[in-house]
């Protein structure tokens, strides 16, 4: 395969990841200004943050409003990372290797960017916004439905599930890495309805308020919460399911190429990381800390792939 | 009153209609314009696109589809088919000696500064002969047609002719659309375009190829007006979609940069036009090409298709010399017709043209895709004016026909049908043999009275149906 139909592969799925994650913020950052009385700029400014472009919106906007945050996230050309910006460019990349692309995968990706264009042409009501949300979710579910039900289990296939797993793993630890402090035990030792409502809300920004009750008890707790989002291999989006399907997809182009790089070694010792530390080691040894980390190899490891696959050059 | 392919002036459908007719008879209207914006859909879902330049806000739009077929029948066919491969075969012997011994110019047949002065003419070619001896392996010869007998050939595109995947989707449409209509009809399949030109254009491997092949197509990349297409026979033929930063030349070869490392090409169908193919021989400023491909093509470790040079066989200039040429290297009339020329840089042309601007279609040598050109009889006085000024200053830059009465075929309109006028442009595949995908691209002006059917004009395009029998 090429290696720029490879590099558009990998940018293809982290887009649509992050479109969806994107989704997901805003889903979670609505839901907590229903539930509170007082303004929930500060909120938003959260969401943002999680989102990476707290920084970016100070350059475009004066002010903090709920109405500008929902559209810098949603719509904005300005930000990259907004969900249609990602759409854009995810469909974009798909554009330029739709060779390898089944007719499904790529009929899905086009039908997504086409809906989301002309629903995102105007800046969104507030009263729109649930369908809105709803819209960008069913389209992602569109386009995975079609790229498992219909890809050939080869090299496009890994490196689409490469690109889908790295951006999982960047957006997850980046939503922990914000509210890392309602989750510390000093603070959390207070266990008030508000920590109780910030809890719920970095489940539902990764859609596992529901799924956190199958695999733990009823009741919110910081510890069980990070070790969901971070060990446990079950959760799709946590950090160890993430690593898991990014060795192993790592480790079927080794043995296709017969050859190894220096990103199978980074992704089998984060992996192996993630397997025995326990989340009280994480906790001692700081979560922030622990979580800036992870990130910045996990950053390492997306350019290792880059350079090992020959994306550029 | 212009011929009209499907009715007869009496009403009464020509034959190879006749049984589609009688099938249109029986639909309801509301139900075919519900199909047409079906067909819209589908186009738009798939993606098949194409850019118009200029139109900022329109980076993608959709060639307009019209459901209703234009038919030809087998017996029509044929006839056209043995005037394309005499054509064909006449432009790649006219390569090979304008790059050979000039034979034709010796002859006194065309004048030499046509050639020697004309940009198409790459004295790179000079003396090499590509692979198999084929110049121009794909070519899309644009047909027009005046009356029950009357075809004349528009144009030989022989350089990279586009249109052939609107082609296959518009047949792939009406299939899906409309399955009863080829029961009904014995319509000869084109869908089989893809592999022939694989292995067309397999068939021509440089001596340098060890083993299978490897073809690849060449894009401009994804702002290319064609990409759809560039990336729709990529995939169809199951070969790479390379762009010229995915090549280098490495020993002696054109490689591409895998995931696995560099690996080579043995032919390369290149949809870039000669002058960005290399910036070490052509524009050095060109980021579309390939540093080096034409000492590796020179050197027999690569097919490239077309062959660089090919467009001065299709120049508008040299066009005005096809019968003459056709007739110097086949020994026979031409079977197909020249629409009659004026060459403007000939004085007493010029003036005749001047005369007549109302009359005339006047054409840039060098242009294509019906921009920068005049249709007399529809522009204003004050446009042939100033056109007249231009022609003035720079007569040797255009070409005069007379405008031709185009055949026309109904289209379906909100109404029922009305005759619109169209062309034709078949494919023809060159390799040790002359194959002539039955069929090909029908665009249609879609506005009243209109005679230009490019669609960045505003043109449509139909399936075009020939019948067995």
């Amino acid at each position: 395969m090429l290696g720029r139909t490879a590099n558009g592969l990998y940018w293809m799925f982290r887009h649509i990841e992050r479109a969806e994650n994107g989704a997901r913020l805003i889903d979670a950052g609505l839901r907590m200004s229903l539930t509170r009385s007082e303004s929930s700029e500060g909120d938003w400014d959260g969401v943002l943050q999680s989102a990476g472009v707290r920084e970016l919106y100070d350059e475009v906007h004066d002010t903090l409003t709920s109405g500008d945050a929902i559209d810098f996230l949603l719509r904005d050309r300005a930000n990259p990372s907004s969900v249609m910006s990602c759409i854009e460019a995810g469909r974009h990349n798909a554009r330029m290797v739709r060779t390898a692309l089944t007719r499904e995968t790529w009929e899905a990706t086009n039908e997504c960017w086409i809906e989301m264009k002309a629903m995102l042409a105007k800046k969104a009501r507030p009263a729109d916004m649930p369908e809105i949300i709803d819209a960008i979710k069913r389209r992602a579910g569109l386009i995975r439905g079609a790229f498992h039900g219909t890809m050939l289990r080869n090299e496009i296939f890994n490196f689409s599930r490469i690109g889908t797993f790295i951006e999982r793993a960047d957006n997850t630890s980046r939503i922990l890495d914000v509210k890392y402090y309602v989750l510390l035990p000093a603070v959390s030792a207070v266990g008030s309805s508000m920590d109780n409502l910030q809890w719920e809300s970095i489940l539902r920004s990764v859609s596992a308020h529901r799924a956190y009750g199958w695999v733990y008890d009823a009741e919110l707790r910081p510890a069980n919460i990070a070790d969901f989002l971070i060990s446990n291999g079950r959760m799709p989006r946590s950090l160890a399911y993430c690593y898991e399907k990014i060795v192993s997809n790592l480790g079927y182009l080794a043995r296709e190429y017969g050859d190894r790089h220096a990103a199978h070694e980074t992704a089998e010792e984060t992996l192996a990381s993630l397997r025995s530390q326990s989340i009280s080691d994480i906790m001692d040894r700081g979560l922030h800390e622990y979580l800036e980390e992870f990130i910045s190899h996990n950053n390492r490891l997306g350019q290792e792939i880059t350079d090992g696959y020959r994306f550029y050059q | 009153m212009a011929f009209d392919e499907m009715i007869n002036a009496d009403s009464s459908p020509r034959q190879p209609y006749s049984t589609y007719h009688q099938w249109y008879a029986s639909q309801d209207r509301n139900r075919l314009i519900a199909k047409s914006k079906e067909a819209e859909t589908i186009f738009r879902k798939t993606g098949i696109t194409f850019a118009v330049y200029g139109h900022a806000d329109s980076s993608e739009k959709l060639i307009p589809f019209d459901l209703i077929p234009r038919i030809i029948s087998g017996r029509e066919w044929r006839r056209l088919a043995q005037g394309i491969e005499q054509r064909v075969i006449a432009l790649n012997a006219f390569l090979d000696d304008i790059y050979h011994k000039q034979e034709i110019i010796r002859a006194g047949r065309i004048p030499r500064e046509l050639i020697e002065k004309n940009d198409a003419f790459l004295p790179q070619m000079i003396g090499f002969r590509p692979p198999g001896g084929v110049y121009t392996h794909i070519v899309g010869t644009d047909i027009v047609r005046t009356g029950e007998d009357q075809f004349y050939v528009l144009e030989d595109n022989a350089r990279t002719p586009s249109g052939v995947s609107y082609m296959l989707e518009n047949r792939e449409t009406m299939m899906q659309m409309f399955p009863e209509l080829f029961h009904q009809n014995r319509v000869r399949p084109v869908e089989n375009y893809p592999y022939l030109l694989r292995q067309s254009l397999s068939s021509l491997a440089p001596p340098g190829c060890a083993g299978k092949p490897r073809v690849a197509v060449l894009t401009p990349g994804i702002y290319n007006s064609a990409f759809y297409e560039h990336a729709f026979l990529a995939d169809m033929m199951g070969v790479e979609l390379v762009e010229g930063s995915d090549l280098r030349v490495i020993d002696g070869k054109v490689k591409m940069r895998t995931t696995r490392g560099y690996e080579a090409i043995d032919v390369l169908y290149r949809r870039v036009d000669d002058d960005f193919l290399d910036p070490l021989t052509f524009r050095p400023d060109s980021a579309l090409g390939i540093p080096g491909i034409m000492d590796v093509y020179r050197s027999g470790n690569i097919t490239i298709a077309n062959a660089p040079g090919t467009g001065i066989s299709d120049d508008k200039a040299i066009y005005s010399y096809m019968p003459e040429i056709v007739e110097f290297y086949t020994g026979r009339k031409p079977l197909l017709e020249n629409v009659p020329t004026w060459r403007c840089s000939e004085p007493q042309s010029l003036k005749y043209v001047l005369e007549h601007l109302e009359e005339l279609v006047v054409k840039e040598v060098h242009g294509s895709g019906g921009y920068g050109m005049l249709v007399g009889p529809t522009a204003t006085k004050r446009e042939r004016a100033a056109f007249a000024e231009k022609l003035k200053e720079r007569p040797n830059n255009y070409i005069a026909q007379p405008t031709l009465s185009l055949s026309t075929v109904p289209i379906l309109v909100n109404k029922g049908i009305a005759p619109r006028h169209v062309d034709l442009r078949p494919y023809v595949l060159v390799s040790d043999k002359v194959q002539i995908i039955p069929g090909g691209l029908t665009r249609v002006a879609l506005k009243e009275g209109s005679l230009v059917v490019n669609s960045s004009q505003g043109g449509g395009t139909k399936d075009t149906w020939v019948l067995e029998d």
